[in-house]
């Protein structure tokens, strides 16, 4: 039944809206929200048996690797589909990749996992593994089990070098396993690229497998971090040509290719194939990693969301001028 | 697992609201990027047998002093004088140290053979202790025993016929002190050290004193000497008391100090968030926040002082040394830094911090605006080692409510000071001139002497106790306080913190560092 926008009842509930849109605001953050932890605080030792200690191996099991599979393609996927309409360019070169490959991308929210996963060609998507923060989804006996089994995350220790993690990352590739991996360590706190970090480089250096560089672009408005709340917005997900450490090249150097090569997606989904081509890579990571400026100053630049930019005007949004500059 | 020392939190996009506490209630502030957040260090592990540790402590004293039993004599006169009220703060559960202490050193005196034994509380120029303190502090069975024979006494510090003048030292300061506590064979001092600033000579120097010999530290000139008056090596506070006490022991009063030190389990169960850091609450902790928040926002003041009175710490000791005055004090002194200190390098432009509920002089009372200053200019201000947290010129940002509101049983001269000598100056060094008069006003004395009623010139040396902050710095701006009142003060309102951020912004530009002080507990910083 619609409500005829006359009428007291209409005209109470639409009174209400900013309220309940404000508490809800309220409730999705501490303390009705779990706190996040300072970055300057390390962070103490989890219980024995979780973060890096947890094995996983039972997650790649043939009835948890169906299970999954089947979640995967007939709801995680379907789900995708609804909420961000993804529109995904470049997978016509992973046509030539033999697996196993390390699937590199910049990581905006926490919709990028299932979202990457459920778009990956079907011979990657079924043999695939995740690194995921161990002090984040397995920190907690439960969190573990469910990451492991619907992700089939493996946990990654994030603010320091971990043997155990790195090596049984390596074994899993070196065994015919892909792997996601989100080299900035972490979510963007504000829809920008951060600096990667060298695991990723470090493993395909260590195991000689190529990598597949991936870029992300709009699920951070879709769920960014420390939000609660979903909202529908389009997302396009763009793969690169793989690349290969060269003999010469060390970790350092190569994750740098890396982050340049994840900076021209970002670029790309920006703008197009073309001009983002013509920009140099050192520009284009300074493009993707936003204006060195206030909080304020780099959320306005990320743009009007999808939707808003027709009826804005474009003078308004910082990012036109970082680009022309 | 060993408590974790004190901490300096550098504040980042991931760190969690800071709470503030906001006089009877708490709010949650987003610092901005680059804080720093001085957290407190976690409780020391106490003692495991007090008991045991006071019985030791009397029968091997520090310093020139020989056992309490072997100081008890019969026919001798023994005076106990102890910590009044105002410590501890929050007062503890029972049983008080107080009691602990005192119990055995009567066990002792009457082992002795020890008749005439008198206890006082050490007012100084406080209010009297109600029946219910007392007995709160001491514990029935000390209470019953001594005051229905007027052996548990109250030092009045206006009775001419129980002061004695022991002399005047080389500065010419007065000492004048409890004729009862002076003409004793033994003065036994029972002290809660709570912050550096307490005991040693200050319990009897102070504790036992007349305005007379008061007047000659509690004024603006040595306070703002006094960098700060919890650093006894920089404190012209503590100089002059040891000049007085000092002169106490050459006219021949023999002193048996006891010291007690205590960690910082301030807060009961249900308010454990308070102690804890904000990125390590639990689900009970964060339930317990919004509730009590909820729950406070909807309290009538009233109500919820009520409650927030009726809130006993479950305080620990730590520590108890006896003996000799000065070497007691040493080894007291060194276990509150042991639990107070955290170090931090540089000051800032910017201090903030929450003022809570209670201050030394409000205890089962209202916290008045005059309180409001003196327990942040005065006390939190000053709760530094070496530099203070904020620089010269920089901004000082409280948080609390404020009220314009006085207890005119407790405090009936903090009124008449607002209305009528705020309103002249806020400079500590000219308020003085009014000081004489509210001094020996008739009414504010019987009133102190009869009533609960803090002495007249109380609100004075409240005020004196802000004059090193007030002369450090640029600003004092204070979040979520009545207007008028914050006005009166001379400080600056603002509705939130931002607003105050932006504020202060005038005095100290517009990219300021800014130190959180992230108290209570209480901490000492060590500005290096």
């Amino acid at each position: 039944m619609k409500i005829p926008s006359t009428t007291p009842l209409f005209r109470s509930l639409k009174g209400r809206a900013p309220a309940a849109r404000t508490a809800i605001g309220r409730v999705g953050s501490f303390p009705y929200r779990s706190p996040t932890w300072p970055g300057t605080v390390s962070r103490p030792a989890p219980e024995r048996n979780l973060g890096v200690d947890y094995d996983t191996e039972w997650s790649r099991k043939y009835p948890a690797r169906l299970f999954r599979a089947v979640v995967l393609d007939n709801v995680t996927r379907p789900v995708a589909h609804l909420t961000t309409s993804p529109q995904v360019r470049g997978e016509e070169l992973l046509e030539l990749l033999d697996p196993p490959a390390i699937f590199v991308a910049n990581h905006e929210s926490h919709l990028d996992t299932p979202l990457l996963l459920s778009l990956l060609p079907a011979r990657f998507r079924h043999k695939t593994v995740v690194a995921a923060a161990a002090d984040h989804f397995f920190d907690r006996r439960w969190k573990s089990h469910v990451w492991s089994l619907l992700l089939a995350a493996i946990p990654i220790e994030r603010h320091r070098v971990n043997r155990k993690s790195s090596d049984q990352a390596a074994d899993l590739i070196e065994g015919g396993w892909n792997l996601v991996i989100f080299a900035e360590g972490g979510r963007s706190p504000d829809g920008w690229q951060q600096p990667f970090r060298p695991g990723a480089a470090y493993l395909a250096t260590r195991t000689g497998r190529p990598v597949v560089p991936v870029h992300l672009h709009g699920t951070w408005r879709v769920l960014p971090k420390g939000s609660g709340r979903v909202r529908r917005s389009p997302c396009t997900l763009t793969f690169g040509s793989p690349i290969t450490a060269r003999p010469d090249e060390d970790t350092r150097r190569f994750n740098h290719r890396i982050e340049a090569a994840v900076s021209a997606l970002a670029a790309e989904s920006r703008t197009d194939w073309w001009t983002a081509r013509r920009t140099p890579a050192e520009s284009a990571i300074r493009e993707a990693q936003g204006p060195d400026a206030s909080d304020w100053r780099r959320s306005w630049s990320l743009g009007p969301s999808p939707g808003q930019g027709e009826t804005a005007d474009p003078r308004r949004w910082g990012m036109r001028r970082i680009q022309e500059s | 697992m060993s408590p974790r020392p004190g901490f300096v939190l550098e504040v980042d996009r991931s760190t969690p609201p800071t709470l503030f506490w906001h006089g009877e209630g708490f709010r949650l502030e987003k610092l901005p990027a680059g804080s720093r957040v001085l957290y407190p260090p976690e409780p020391l592990v106490p003692l495991r047998d007090p008991v045991e540790a006071i019985a030791t402590a009397l029968e091997n004293p520090l310093g020139d002093s020989e056992p309490l039993s072997a100081l008890l004599r019969p026919g001798m006169r023994l005076t106990i004088a102890f910590d009044d009220v105002s410590l501890p703060l929050p007062p503890m559960r029972k049983p008080d140290v107080r009691q602990l202490v005192i119990e055995q050193v009567l066990d002792a005196a009457a082992a002795a053979g020890v008749d005439d034994v008198v206890l006082i509380a050490a007012l100084a120029l406080h209010r009297r202790m109600t029946e219910s303190e007392l007995r709160h502090a001491l514990g029935d069975r000390i209470y019953d025993a001594f005051a229905p024979h007027d052996l548990l006494r109250q030092h009045d510090a206006e009775d001419p016929e129980d002061l004695i003048l022991l002399g005047s030292t080389e500065q010419g300061e007065e000492v004048e002190i409890n004729k009862r506590a002076a003409t004793s064979d033994l003065l036994v001092y029972v002290n809660i050290n709570l912050v550096a600033m307490d005991g040693g000579h200050k319990s009897v120097a102070t504790g036992l004193a007349s305005y007379r010999s008061l007047r000659h530290h509690h004024n603006a000139r040595t306070m703002q000497h006094s960098k700060s008056f919890m650093d006894q090596h920089r404190s012209e506070l503590h100089s002059s008391n040891w000049r007085m006490g000092r002169l106490i022991a050459a006219s021949g009063v023999k002193v048996f100090q006891i010291e007690t030190t205590l960690n910082t389990e301030v807060f009961p169960e249900q308010f454990r968030f308070l102690q804890r850091r904000e990125w390590e609450w639990s689900v009970k902790d964060r339930m317990t926040f919004v509730a009590s928040s909820k729950a406070l926002e909807r309290t009538p003041d009233r109500t919820k002082r009520s409650i927030f009175n009726s809130m006993e710490a479950p305080y620990r000791m730590t520590s108890v040394q006896a003996g000799e005055i000065e070497a007691v004090h040493e080894r007291t002194t060194q276990n509150v830094y042991a639990q107070q200190l955290v170090e931090i390098t540089g000051q800032a432009d910017i201090l903030t911090m929450g003022l809570p509920y209670i201050c030394p002089y409000n205890v089962n009372s209202i916290m008045n605006p005059v309180l409001v200053a003196c327990l942040g200019l005065g006390y939190f201000f000053n709760l530094y080692r070496g530099k203070p947290l904020v620089r010269q010129g920089g901004v000082l940002i409280l948080s609390h409510p404020t009220p314009w509101e006085f207890h005119p049983g407790h405090h009936p001269s903090y009124i008449d000071f607002f209305e009528q000598v705020l309103t002249e100056t806020t400079d500590p060094g000219e308020i003085g001139k009014y000081e004489e008069s509210f001094a020996t006003d008739p009414w504010y004395i019987h009133l102190y002497r009869t009533g609960n009623a803090y002495h007249g010139v109380h609100p004075f040396y409240m005020w004196y106790w802000c004059a090193h902050a007030l002369d450090h710095l640029g600003a004092v701006i204070v979040v979520g306080g009545d207007r008028a009142a914050v006005h009166r003060l001379g400080f600056r309102p603002a509705s939130s913190m931002n607003d105050a951020l932006e504020i202060a912004s005038d005095v100290v530009g517009n990219n300021p560092s800014l130190t959180h002080l992230h108290a209570p507990p209480i901490l000492m910083a060590e500005v290096l």
